[in-house]
């Protein structure tokens, strides 16, 4: 068996010639066919193009683009993670049954919350860099886990009732006319940070590097296991912090929700244009991958059509990003 | 590695349907297959199914899908059913087509299919259907806000948060709403999802309540008059209201929901739910068992629909529609 399609070791370059400046047909993709979307939607109905409904896009990709943001980092290091939605639905049951049920103060429930998703984070990490299991099966394995532990411990049953500071992040404040949840500010905070992360800073640099050639990588003295821990480890972190986010949207702790979010949000990461194959990627891409799927959701009930057809043009989406993934490899 | 696991499986298989048959002795088994495990609708027919075998001296055996629509899983179960000797298997079709062929194989081993909650498709495929009327439970809360909120000159503005594009239950839910507001030409035979020009938007939701605000919002978004909601269930209803909330609009726009289950019924006492139409399911797993039993002594199949019953439920009762109020309502609901 040989390898058809041997990876070189690029870091994602800074300077160099005009053509390596100039943003490649992934970074571009995406941004287009969000401008494109929206300028369609923009004649399609006069409510499209304003703040208040931009504002309400970002409020509803919000948990999906923060479950993203873990997502990113794992298919950076060319791994998937398939566990996440439940994790984030068991993170968000701790919180809430602690905060209501339990009596525990609700700071400290969500602390408790964010301890559990970053446990489940760290023994995926466990799973996949010390006994070497293929990432795709320990987080299959760890959906199951997570999604019957998450029933079994809710008894399959809705926490309603939440104090003020588990659903402090649905609520909003005004700039102009426009609404803005704190939410989608503390999803748009940790945009940032992680982008400043990746790209300005060593650990943040290992990860593209261990993604891009792991073998490379371990030659130039990259503790490469030790970035993968970190990598699914920090992920379940922001997978507590979705949890956050999801409980302040729906102001209840559902023990049915995430079950979708794990493709959701691999679908944000391929519509952003990181590559499934490890090592390229933009995290804002992440995040505007986000957005199309929401753009699409919003545009199409306002102009009455059925959801059904967001399903089919993010299929389409998803699709064309790949492939134009595949093809800008084949010209390297 | 594979021959040694087909004997492992094998064997188990064996051992399995041999123990079985050798506990179960004289007493009927009856199977309960249901579209998931978590559901709380589910869990409660199961409870009920349960306490009735046990009253009755029967064995129960139940299985489930790992969600709506896993008819892969409801099929083994049935398969798995017959062999470990049921003879009765009441079943809530996930894919009220595809599971016939396993529901013919079952019938021509003399076992009685009964549905519950959900019929199949055609209805005669099974013996018997014990269901909610879906088209009468949303009659009922058709005509209960148009007398509460429309019936006067006020036009109505509707937001209809359906279930999924196909199954039979949202298009009987979504059509009797509208013939019981009063919109001409519209049957318990229609086939498809009926819409009238009070209809300003309408969009899936799965029953989820984060979908269910997520669509509430856009059709906000899209006609912020909307002055009356319908929701397939109440899980949808409150992410609804969440997003009428968030909108301050919770106080002027009238969301009506089916189902009934004890969190919906509390959201109808604290006035977030005007009316809800209330379902039975430990009725209809009762009333299955008992039919179960019933064939294992006489040999007599059960037939035909029966209706387990709907009640409107709403503290603010209204001229002309019979209604139940929450007390009533949490004293018969499912779920916590």
């Amino acid at each position: 068996m040989t390898n058809p399609n041997p990876k070189s070791l690029t870091v994602p370059p800074q300077r160099g010639s005009l053509r390596e400046r100039l943003p490649s047909l992934t970074v571009l993709g995406p941004l287009l066919a969000l401008i494109l979307a929206s300028a369609f939607f923009a004649t399609q109905s006069d409510r499209f193009l304003t703040g208040q409904n931009f504002s309400l896009i970002l409020q509803q990709v919000m948990v999906v683009g923060v479950l993203a943001i873990g997502q990113t980092l794992i298919i950076l290091t060319a791994g998937i993670d398939l566990s996440n939605g439940v994790i984030m639905a068991l993170g968000s049951m701790v919180m809430t049954k602690f905060a209501v049920e339990a009596g525990v103060n609700p700071y400290l429930a969500v602390l408790c919350g964010l301890l559990t998703t970053t446990f489940f984070g760290l023994l995926n990490g466990l799973l996949i860099t010390r006994i070497k299991l293929p990432p795709f099966i320990v987080t299959l394995g760890m959906y199951n886990i997570a999604f019957a532990l998450t029933q079994l411990y809710s008894n399959a049953q809705t926490v309603t009732g939440l104090p003020a500071p588990l659903t402090f992040f649905g609520n909003t404040f005004r700039v102009g006319n426009t609404a803005i949840s704190y939410g989608t500010v503390l999803m748009l905070v940790l945009y940032f940070v992680t982008w400043f992360v990746l790209t300005h800073t060593a650990p943040g640099r290992h990860v593209y590097a261990v993604g891009n050639n792991p073998e490379a990588a371990r030659l130039t003295g990259i503790p490469t296991q030790r970035v993968l821990l970190l990598v699914y480890t920090i992920a379940g972190l922001i997978y507590g912090i979705a949890a956050l986010l999801l409980v302040s949207r729906t102001g209840v702790g559902d023990p049915n929700a995430g079950q979708t979010e794990n493709l959701e949000s691999i679908t944000a990461v391929v519509l952003g244009g990181t590559s499934l194959f490890g090592g390229r990627g933009m995290l804002f891409g992440t995040l505007l991958g986000a957005l199309i799927v929401g753009v699409f959701r919003n545009g199409l009930t306002l102009m009455g059509v059925s959801s059904v057809y967001q399903i089919l043009i993010t299929g389409i989406l998803v699709i064309l990003a790949v492939a134009t993934d595949q093809l800008s490899r084949r010209k390297t | 590695m594979r021959a040694p696991f087909k004997f492992v499986t094998a064997s188990l298989t064996a051992a399995t349907v041999l123990g079985l048959a050798l506990a179960q002795g004289n007493q009927p088994v009856i199977g309960l297959i249901t579209k998931t495990e978590t559901n709380p609708f589910f869990v409660k027919m199961k409870e009920g199914a349960q306490k009735q075998a046990s009253a009755l001296g029967a064995k129960l055996m139940t299985a489930a899908g790992k969600t709506d629509g896993d008819n892969a899983s409801q099929v083994t179960a049935i398969e798995n059913m017959v062999a470990a000797g049921a003879k009765t298997i009441l079943i809530t079709p996930s894919e009220p087509k595809a599971i016939i062929p396993a529901i013919q194989k079952a019938q021509a081993q003399g076992v009685q299919v009964i549905a519950l909650d959900s019929p199949t498709d055609p209805q005669s495929a099974v013996n018997a259907l014990f269901a909610t009327d879906n088209f009468k439970a949303g009659v009922l809360i058709g005509q209960y806000a148009k007398a509460a909120g429309f019936s006067g000159n006020k036009v109505a503005k509707i937001a209809m948060l359906d279930l999924s594009p196909g199954p039979l239950v949202g298009i009987a839910r979504h059509n009797g709403f509208l013939a019981g507001f009063g919109i001409k030409g519209i049957t318990a035979k229609t086939a498809t999802l009926a819409t009238a020009p009070q209809v300003v938007c309408a969009q899936d939701t799965y029953g989820d309540q984060a979908k269910g605000q997520t669509a509430m919002e856009n059709c906000l978004q899209k006609n912020p008059d909307i002055n009356l909601v319908y929701t397939i269930n109440e899980p949808a209803a409150f992410g609804a209201y969440q997003a009428l909330k968030t909108a301050g609009r919770e106080k002027d726009v009238m969301i009506v929901s089916v189902d009934g289950g004890c969190a919906g019924v509390r959201g109808v006492q604290s006035g977030q739910i005007a009316a809800t139409s209330q379902q039975y399911p430990l009725k209809m797993a009762a009333l299955g068992v008992v039919a179960g039993v019933n064939y294992a002594k006489s040999g007599k199949k059960a037939s035909g629909y029966t209706d387990t019953g709907v009640t409107l439920i709403t503290n603010k009762a209204v001229q002309g529609v019979s209604s139940k109020d929450a007390k009533f309502g949490l004293a018969n609901c499912w779920g916590q």
